[in-house]
């Protein structure tokens, strides 16, 4: 018989974010099949009433409550300890987690002192015969695999977008306080802050509609012989700013500013779509001046549709990575796009859901 | 720091990204088909990893930097040959497989087994480096792991940037959500730093550095021991490559006009 605990970290005002909702529904609906008398709900943060109240409200048995000053940044030692504490005080199987940064960070090390196994980025949890049945993506997205574990507790964090948010009415809690043993030694690493990258304009936007992907084709000689790097750089600002999609890259656009060339002055590492970049969600994607290649494409793996401009008929996309190849100048498709979405700016592209 | 730091960067082999991936039954879970045949790559994140590492052990005299890796022998031995003319270091291996439906479990028991036994090594100065996700497994928790087995409690993932304060606390930038970075300083080693892409790019192949690097790589894996993980609870029921390919349409002779609409119209829906 499982026992399952979902357990979250709180946002600084106690309550949960998104992903946390997603996984908590997703935990949820996985209790109800195989515990549903065996659901415990955990919550840390520097604040975590708003949390607990809805975890009280999503039917949790226990509501466990790890508040402490020290929880109020995401640091490993800290963290690591009030998800070991909260695992052991509910003495639960399994153990689910939304796959956020902070519980990312610290799932292995709990699983490790709790002597039990973590999986991350699992995509779907399914009741199985003598057991639960869990899906992940290896190789980058490449290979899908269903695997079960026999070692419990079994600590997994469920990948966001995977799942609708819970969102029921939050109920009275009587959380049990955990005691988080924090010594000095777990506050060695403060936060200072956070650092959004130097160019100013915000243009990663996990919840945009829409991925726009810039390839290196924007920094390359066009059919006059030139490149034409800072037209490229306002088309592309233009169109993010009236379509308010999230600005995605290829690695090799971003490469070129090591290699000292002119690039799209917003660009960084952290734009980088792929094999060594990220793997953003978002229901649509257009990529221009990027070739297609496979280990740019394996990034696209959560985009469901998928449309691309590109001057060569047989770049990577038209071999069956994308739904529409527009063979044509993304500089003057652009130009008329970034026209087009100005004059229905009345009835605004969807913006961020 | 006067004496530096001993950086270990855990860095396994993969498959190179170009390679297809085919992935087939084997007797204690799935393999990919042909992989001794494929080309291997050192893992990028990890590359990254040992860049940093190298750069930081020049900024800090008396620092030394270890390369640790779990892979095949031949393959290896292969990849070695490369990230040899990259950066001075020294290897730690031991010869088993470098499969991506390996539990990162054992995987950090032989690696923590393998750097406690390194020559020398002080862990109040160390710093272990790898790549905050491997490009097989893709977990992001075997540093974390082999972090805890040393007694290791400031650990970061997704790192982009250590800088040395001059009290000699680091400063580091961690990747979180919305594209931004958690900034965080932590009071110095021993620390864990699983990196993501950094802010080198990668060296030049240097060729006499290589041949210097071969001379204690080549024993080095000559010594390595075996690493035979078990099954050990975790089965696999099923390891398939979905299907990718989509019913392009290829729209060719419109103009940017139609092409423009027909894009607005998708986007605006
Ligand atoms: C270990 C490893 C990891 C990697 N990881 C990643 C990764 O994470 N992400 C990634 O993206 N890549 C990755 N790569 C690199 C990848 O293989 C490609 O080299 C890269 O994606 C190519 O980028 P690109 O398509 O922007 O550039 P290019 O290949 O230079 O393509 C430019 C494209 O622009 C088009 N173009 C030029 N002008 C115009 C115009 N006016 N209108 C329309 N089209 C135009 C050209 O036709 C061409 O198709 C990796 C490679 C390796 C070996």
């Amino acid at each position: 018989m499982e026992t399952i605990l979902f357990f979250a970290f709180a946002k600084p005002d106690g309550s949960l974010g998104k992903s946390a909702r997603e996984a908590l529904a997703a935990a949820k609906e996985l209790a109800e099949k195989v515990a549903p008398n065996a659901f415990i709900g955990a919550v840390a943060g520097g604040k975590t009433d708003p949390a607990a109240s809805l975890l009280a409200g999503a039917g949790c048995a226990r509501v466990l409550a790890a508040e402490n000053p020290a929880l109020d940044q995401a640091r490993y030692a800290a963290d690591a300890a009030a998800l070991e504490a909260a695992a052991r005080a509910a003495e639960a199987t399994l153990v689910l987690l939304p796959g956020t940064s902070r519980a990312q960070r610290v799932l292995g090390g709990a699983a490790h002192r709790l002597g039990g196994r973590a999986d991350t980025h699992v995509t779907e949890l399914r009741p199985a015969e003598g057991g639960i049945e869990a899906t992940r993506w290896h190789y980058r997205q490449r290979i899908e695999a269903r695997f079960t574990r026999e070692q419990r507790p079994w600590l997994v964090t469920l990948d966001p977008s995977g799942f609708a948010p819970w969102e029921a009415a939050a109920a009275e809690p009587a959380p049990e306080k955990l005691a988080t043993p924090i010594d000095e030694n777990a506050l060695r690493t403060r936060v200072v802050g956070f650092k959004a990258p130097e160019s100013g304009a915000e243009t990663i936007r996990p919840d945009a509609n829409l991925l726009f992907v810039a390839g290196a084709g924007w920094t390359k000689k066009q059919a006059d012989g030139k490149p034409h790097v800072e037209e490229a750089e306002r088309l592309i600002l233009e169109f993010l700013r009236l379509s308010r999609a999230s600005l995605g890259s290829s690695k090799s656009l971003v490469d070129l500013a090591g290699e000292g060339e002119a690039v799209l002055s917003f660009l960084t590492h952290l734009h980088q779509v792929g094999q060594t970049g990220a793997t953003p969600r978002h229901p649509k994607g257009l990529a221009a001046c990027c070739h297609g290649e496979e280990p740019h494409t394996v990034g696209w793996r959560f985009i469901n549709e998928r449309r691309a401009i590109n001057l060569d008929p047989n770049c990577g996309w038209a071999r069956g990575k994308a739904d529409v190849l527009y063979v044509a100048d993304a500089f003057a498709v652009m130009a008329e796009l970034n026209k087009i979405l100005a004059e229905r700016a009345g009835q605004s592209p969807r913006q961020e859901s | 720091m006067s004496e530096g730091y001993h950086i270990v960067v855990c860095a396994g082999v993969v498959p190179d990204p170009w390679q297809t991936l085919d992935p087939v039954p084997g007797p204690q879970g799935p393999t990919i088909k042909n992989e001794m045949m494929l080309p291997h790559v050192l893992d990028p994140w990890a590359a990254h990893a040992l860049y940093e590492g190298a750069r930081l052990a020049e900024q800090a005299p008396g620092s030394r930097l270890w390369l640790a890796s779990i892979g095949p022998r031949a393959k290896l031995q292969q990849v070695m040959m490369t990230v040899a003319q990259k950066v001075r270091f020294e290897l730690a291996a031991m010869d088993g497989p470098a499969s991506g439906f390996t539990d990162a479990d054992q995987t950090a028991a032989a690696l923590a087994e393998m750097i406690r036994g390194l020559q020398g090594l002080d862990l109040s100065r160390l710093l272990l480096f790898g790549g905050w996700e491997s490009a097989s497994r893709g977990a992001g928790i075997t540093l974390q792991l082999v972090g805890e087995r040393l007694g290791i409690r400031d650990q970061f993932q997704g790192v982009d940037a250590l800088e040395v304060l001059p009290d000699g606390s680091f400063q580091i930038l961690e990747r979180v959500e919305g594209g931004k970075h958690q900034a965080s300083v932590c009071a110095g080693p021993p620390a864990v730093l699983g990196w993501a892409t950094g802010n080198l790019p990668e060296p030049k192949n240097n060729p006499q550095l290589g041949m210097q690097n071969m001379r204690t790589i080549l024993p080095a894996l000559q010594r390595a021991k075996r690493f035979a993980p078990q099954p050990d609870g975790l089965r696999h029921l099923e390891a398939k490559v979905p299907s990718q390919l989509r019913e392009t349409r290829v729209v060719k002779n419109s103009s940017p006009e139609e092409i423009a609409k027909e894009l607005a119209d998708w986007i605006l829906a």
